[in-house]
């Protein structure tokens, strides 16, 4: 059961992604793209880490890409120019190239042994990322709160007519 | 079970998508939504390394690159609302300027 | 039959979703004729009373009607996001009732992280309006989705927070143990409910969700005097209907989480023979759901609403820092004691 939901789901997120690329609009790459996150949050769900399945959700599918989707529809953009560009030849090169180095490290990690089966089946709660958070990383954490109110304060002034 | 090799081969996918789109677009918007993905790419081999080791360091470090992604995205915005304002195009070939 | 159902996972789950997904739809589709009368009575007219007694049936009058009408799609309008935006809109607001126990079996399930859960679906609402409004290809849907879409997600952070207040308080994010923390009481009469531990977040909660479903006096978004309707001006028939649904099935949820998170849910006083005590809880629920619904329904037909601006620097400059406030407070007092 989960193998089925585990290869639906993958095959979900990889086809969302490469709607991404393949889409001339970006509006309706952006839209794939929320469809990629919560495919990725199923497979954390899959993974146990059940906080972060719904911390993806609610911060990067449900706040950062309404940004996206805020500004795409403000911008009111067309769809994109097919401009002739020099670079024009690149995407033939790119995705064999690419592909070339995805398979080497699917042949790498194919034959993944599991390092050191511990004992312990880590469910990803949130008494367990807490306990951890505010005590082993609380540097970080109130560094990355500083980090916030600087892109706060940097995303207000960039976006302002008159500086 | 799933071996956790398969999870780290979709997150190989997930980045060669993500690298693929960041460089074949040309709409800004575009490559920071590339950004993203190799972003999440990145955040899913946390988690199945997290998983397999057993210790809760590895979504703790998601925890903070989910937050370094919401404010790139929130200052990238910003500044690509600022460029076209300045030159009514998204297109990075076209952003040009400073080259000699 | 009965062993087979309680015995076989599968067969009780679904159940229950077949009974609480009825109920809801049931609840849902009645609750338009509840408000229609309730403000028609604080108006001094008697409502709609012409299909069957007391216009009981005009819920299905109106269905039968959004069926039946001519389904519209604009020139111009972007066929694909115009037709997914209802149903953007629909799936979250029907997915929250998975979670939500409305007795102490009757959940369809009990996530550990259950108020996230919802949290989280809530949070993907937004995409039907901002893409409903902007789909239509016309400019009263557009400000109305963008309007509404920068309302919603300014008071989803002044409800998230509240809602972190009463996690302080009893700990778990389970929507089944919130409700058992809240059984008992103290003195012997007053119950152990929330709400008395945690008065400023139930105030910011039921202020944010009012301006989180997008009713007065936060519904600047569908204005009727300034927006023609707002992001659905443009829907008929049944994707209106979908609409319409999306927004009395918020209206519930929130009602719902209200009430298990600071009115202790189901429980109540339980009696009876065994039959009347597997109701019981249901009916207490139920009724905690309708006192909020009571009064969404007659703020909306009191209170004028907000202006745009006033709306922002409430939310952002009043709710968000009074929430923060509470969160210090209530952390400092369950670190002393």
């Amino acid at each position: 059961m989960i193998q089925i939901l585990f290869f639906f789901f993958a095959a979900l997120a990889v086809g969302a992604a490469i709607n991404v690329l393949v889409q001339k609009h970006v509006l309706y790459s952006a839209l794939s793209l929320i469809l990629m996150l919560t495919s990725v949050s199923v497979l954390f769900i899959l993974l146990r880490a059940d906080f972060l399945a719904a911390i993806q959700v609610i911060v990067y599918a449900g706040a950062i890409m309404v940004l996206f989707v805020f500004v795409i529809m403000l911008l009111n953009l067309p769809r994109d120019e097919d401009g002739a560009d020099r670079l024009r030849w690149l995407k033939f090169i790119g995705i064999p190239l690419g592909l070339f180095f995805v398979s080497l490290v699917i042949a790498t990690l194919w034959n993944v042994e599991p390092a050191a089966a511990t004992g312990a089946t880590l469910v990803g709660s949130p008494q367990a990322i807490g306990q951890s958070l505010f005590t082993d990383f609380v540097l970080p954490f109130e560094a990355t709160s500083l980090l916030i109110l600087i892109a706060l304060m940097g995303a207000v002034v960039f976006a302002k007519k008159d500086l | 079970m799933i071996p956790v090799g398969w999870y780290l081969i979709l997150g190989a996918i997930l980045f060669l998508i993500g690298v693929l789109g960041f460089f074949l677009k040309r709409n800004i918007i575009a490559l920071l939504l590339s950004v993203e993905i190799m972003l999440n790419a990145v955040n899913l081999t946390f988690v199945a390394f997290s998983t397999q080791h057993g210790q809760i360091s590895g979504q703790i470090f998601v925890f903070f690159v989910l937050v370094v992604a919401a404010a790139e995205a929130a200052v990238g915005l910003a500044l690509v609302i600022a460029m076209f304002r300045n030159r009514e195009t998204l297109n990075v070939d076209r952003s040009n300027l400073l080259k000699w | 039959m009965i062993e087979y159902l309680t015995e076989n996972e599968l067969a009780l789950t679904l159940l229950k979703i077949v009974i609480i997904f009825g109920g809801v739809m049931g609840g849902v589709a009645y609750l338009s004729w509840l408000e229609r009368k309730l403000i028609a009575r604080v108006q001094m007219r008697p409502g709609p009373t012409r299909v069957g007694p007391f216009g009981l049936l005009q819920p299905i009058a109106d269905g039968l009607k959004f069926l039946f009408k001519e389904d519209v799609i604009p020139t111009g309008a972007n066929r694909f996001l115009y037709i997914a935006a209802p149903i953007l809109s629909l799936v979250p607001a029907l997915l929250s009732f998975s979670v939500i126990p409305f007795g102490p079996v009757l959940q369809v399930t009990d996530l550990s992280i259950g108020l996230l859960f919802i949290l989280a679906i809530t949070s993907l609402g937004v995409y039907g309006v901002v893409l409903g409004g902007w789909a239509s290809n016309s400019k009263y849907p557009l400000m109305g989705a963008m309007r509404s879409t920068a309302q919603m997600i300014s008071y989803e952070l002044s409800l998230t927070l509240s809602i972190v207040g009463v996690l302080m308080v009893s700990n778990t994010l389970s929507l089944a143990d919130l409700i058992t923390s809240q059984q008992g009481t103290w003195l012997g009469f007053i119950p152990r409910w929330n709400i008395f531990l945690q008065p400023v977040a139930f105030l910011i909660y039921v202020i944010s969700a009012i301006a989180e479903t997008n009713r007065l006096p936060f519904d600047l978004a569908e204005s009727e005097q300034e927006l023609v309707a707002g992001w659905h001006t443009e829907y008929s028939s049944m994707k209106f209907a979908m609409f319409m649904l999306a927004e009395y099935a918020n209206m519930v949820t929130v009602s719902a989480l209200a009430t298990i998170m600071f009115l202790g849910g189901w429980s109540g006083p339980v009696f009876g023979p065994p039959a009347l005590q597997l109701v019981l809880p249901v009916v207490w629920f139920t009724l905690k759901i309708t006192v909020f619904i009571f009064a969404y329904v007659l703020l909306r037909s009191t209170v004028p609403r907000f202006r745009y601006d006033q709306l922002m620097k409430f939310g952002w400059k009043v709710l968000l820092p009074l929430a923060l406030a509470n969160i210090l407070v209530t952390s400092f007092i369950v670190a002393i004691s």
